[in-house]
């Protein structure tokens, strides 16, 4: 059996007063890769956000196990330095700041809170170098402001870069596959499969079941008004391709 | 060995106490009654040995402040200092002359620790020469010698007023007149000490010229004179920094830096201020109203560079006059306020020369529930055909309760000129803090990261190891100001 990485139990979140997540239940294991598909509104990206501790959110009721730890609990950062990773689907911009500086002041950070020794400025480059192949990365954008004039597609690549750069157990993917052409697509999910091993865990939230060709999930999941009505293997996202969401949707009435 | 007490201390111990308990008056004194008025003008005068020129300079002034009022356009409240209720001069309990950076107060080091460079630092590793002002009077200057054989000449202003009255007397108020505006005019009479600077012709300083300030003795008010001169063709790069110790009352700061540069020169001033800004509530801190101005000669550039943190009250416009032709002026600032803290800073540009250029970088950071004003002034002379003004204005806002005021200010008489303005006001992004919280960055190195990146245009130009400490200061300045 391997690990539960997390364990989402009866979650519920409102924003502004408003329920937007109405009872998630979700485990998610070592070494696995699970799809939450779903229409417009039905709280994916809320689901990313209340995962990476975004206070604009509210927790109403449920818990989250968290490698042991209650997630709920802890500051965003601290989430970071537990090893949670959240790809923006929309990366921000912080001009005058480095990507290079960004990182290695995140890097730093964690190393601190961890009580290991910062890496050094040799084996930080070292690992630049490394991790900024596998998204085809080049040297201008590593050196420029954070995502400040990047295209879409260049500020994806930047979010995998950092997650390698990290090396998170668990990812959570919001769509990164938004706005992105074919060939970007093809960059960051193999970014992506590279980065996937045994004791790390993967959620990759989208609309599309393009992403799900290049980034095999070993479950879906259908979010439809805060909760999930359907589970299933890689076939239901080729199935909710072909036949949209409201076949299941009908089915709850 | 030798800690008998005998006779002798007795005799020095109360002398001592004769001290504490103040015959101000005397020549002796370490310390001017309070009150302004002739009298206390001769004082200072005749206690820095001064010569009649330069007494004459001071009464002239003294008339002409007293008829003057304090200005109230600027965008800043304070309680107007009670002028005669300041002591105008006070000098450190008497100290030896010091002939090496060992032999300061270890008191002085600490300060100069907290700001991240220690002396033997300096000394060290950046080849900085330094030269004190404390509480006004310099205590120590090094690298002397090195300048000495370049020719240039950096010292306190009262040496150079016994040793080089020539060049002080041809050039001081020849940029700030003494009537130029009421705390120019106060220092014009009173001015205790500060710094003066002069690069002979075509010599390239080789050294960034430093002077550290700060404030030590309570109630006394500071009235610093810098006087830069650039020869012909001469290059110097300078740079000013200020730290104050907490307090609680308000302290009155009226310093005036002239610059000159003459044909072909190049002056780079750089400032760093951290006064103390008053606690949270608004309570004490400095009042710094300060004139600032430099006059560029033919194909010659004055370039000011600021990173303001600190003063409850700050009110300075260091500013270029561009006389020749072919000079070029630039202002670079980065102005943080908090809690109470009020600023009213910017520049003004005079294009007179033909072919006259000017550069206006301005960052204004607002945090707690401070107001932060850029006030400036672009004024093109007839005369000045084919001037050129870049302006750009950008103010960042920490908070809801804080303000943000731009006062740009146009006056163009010749129609080739090209003038560009920008501004832009922008909320620091909750999105920019989540995204680095996300990526382990807890929200205080968050905060200075984004600070850090905005003001970069600016802490760009200033020396590299300026620059580190400004980067400090902007960091403990904004310490949990987000909301």
């Amino acid at each position: 059996m391997s690990k539960t990485i997390i364990n989402i139990k009866n979650l519920h979140a409102s924003v502004d007063g408003k329920a937007i997540l109405k009872g998630i239940n979700l485990e998610v294991k070592a070494g696995e890769v699970h799809a939450i598909m779903g229409p417009n509104g039905s709280g994916k990206s809320t689901l990313s956000s209340v995962l990476a501790g975004r206070e604009e959110f509210e927790v109403t009721d449920g818990e989250v196990d968290y490698l042991g730890l209650d997630l709920l609990e802890l500051e965003p950062e601290e989430r970071a330095w537990e090893g949670l990773f959240l790809a923006f689907q929309y990366p921000v911009e912080i001009p005058g700041v480095s990507n290079m500086n960004f990182l290695k002041t995140a890097l730093a950070e964690k190393a601190k809170h961890k009580g290991l020794e910062p890496v050094s400025s040799k084996d930080f480059l070292k690992l630049v170098k490394e991790k900024s192949q596998l998204v085809e990365l080049s040297d201008k954008l590593k050196n420029r402001s954070v995502n400040e004039g990047f295209s879409g597609g260049e500020k994806k690549r930047n979010e995998i870069f950092q997650m390698a750069m990290l090396e998170p157990k668990l990812s959570i993917l919001d769509e990164t596959d938004s706005g992105l052409d074919i060939d970007a697509l093809r960059i960051v999910a193999n970014g992506v499969n590279t980065l996937k091993n045994a004791e790390n865990a993967t959620i990759v939230i989208t609309h599309y079941q393009r992403l799900l060709d290049y980034i095999i999930p070993d479950f879906v999941h259908v979010l439809h008004d805060g909760k999930i009505i359907k589970t299933g293997d890689k076939t239901l996202a080729l199935e909710l391709e072909e036949r949209g969401y409201d076949w299941l949707v009908k089915d709850l009435v | 060995m030798g800690m008998k007490y005998t006779e002798e201390d007795l005799k020095e111990e109360l002398k001592t106490k004769e001290y504490e308990f103040g015959f101000t008056t005397d020549i002796e004194s370490d310390r001017a009654p309070n009150g302004i008025n002739e009298d206390i003008i001769r004082f200072i005068s005749a206690k820095k040995e001064e010569p009649e020129w330069l007494l004459e300079y001071r009464l002239n002034a003294l008339k002409v402040w007293q008829k003057m009022v304090e200005p109230e356009w600027a965008h800043v409240t304070y309680e107007k200092p009670k002028f005669q209720d300041i002591s105008y001069y006070s000098a450190p309990k008497k100290k030896k002359e010091l002939k090496s950076l060992d032999e300061v107060d270890p008191e002085i080091l600490k300060t100069m620790a907290r700001l991240g460079i220690s002396l033997e630092e300096q000394k060290k590793l950046t080849g900085v020469a330094v030269d004190f002002v404390i509480d006004s009077v310099s205590v120590a200057t090094s690298f002397k010698e090195k300048l000495g054989e370049l020719g240039i000449i950096f010292c306190s202003f009262s040496e150079a007023v016994k040793e080089h009255p020539e060049l002080v007397q041809k050039y001081l108020g020849t940029v700030v007149p003494t009537g130029d505006n009421f705390y120019a005019a106060l220092n014009s009479a009173v001015f205790s000490d500060g710094s003066f600077c002069y690069i002979p012709k075509g010599v390239r300083c080789p050294m960034e010229l430093s002077t550290y300030f700060r404030i030590n003795d309570s109630g006394t008010g500071q009235f610093e004179r810098t006087l830069v001169i650039a020869d012909e063709g001469s290059y110097v790069s300078y740079l000013e920094g200020c730290t104050a110790p907490q307090r609680d009352e308000n302290q009155l700061h009226a310093a005036v830096v002239e610059l000159i540069a003459l044909d072909n020169a190049e002056i780079k001033y750089s400032t760093v201020q951290n006064w103390y800004p008053g606690d949270k509530n608004g309570k004490g801190g400095v009042f710094n109203f300060v004139t600032k101005r430099g006059i560029c000669y033919k194909n010659s550039k004055i370039s000011w560079t600021q990173v303001e943190t600190g003063s409850a009250i700050t009110w300075k416009y260091p500013s270029c006059i561009l006389k020749g032709d072919n000079s070029i002026g630039e202002f670079y600032s980065v102005a943080v306020t908090n809690n109470y803290q009020m600023a009213d800073t910017g520049t003004k540009m005079i294009h007179i020369g033909k072919n006259t250029k000017s550069t206006i970088i301005s960052k204004g950071i607002s945090a707690g529930n401070s107001h932060n004003s850029y006030r400036g002034l672009v004024k093109i002379g007839k005369g000045a055909t084919n001037a050129r003004n870049f302006s750009q204005c950008d103010s960042l806002l920490m908070t809801d309760r804080c303000g943000a005021h731009t006062y740009p200010y146009i006056e163009c008489e010749n129609s080739t000129a090209q003038l560009e303005h920008e501004a832009t006001t922008s909320k620091i992004g909750e999105d920019q803090v989540f995204y680095c919280k996300q990526r382990g960055i807890s929200e205080e190195r968050a905060i200075s990261l984004i600070v850090n990146g905005y003001a970069k245009e600016v802490l760009n130009k200033l020396p590299m190891e300026f620059a580190v400490e400004a980067q400090k200061l902007l960091e403990i300045s904004l310490e949990n100001s987000v909301g």
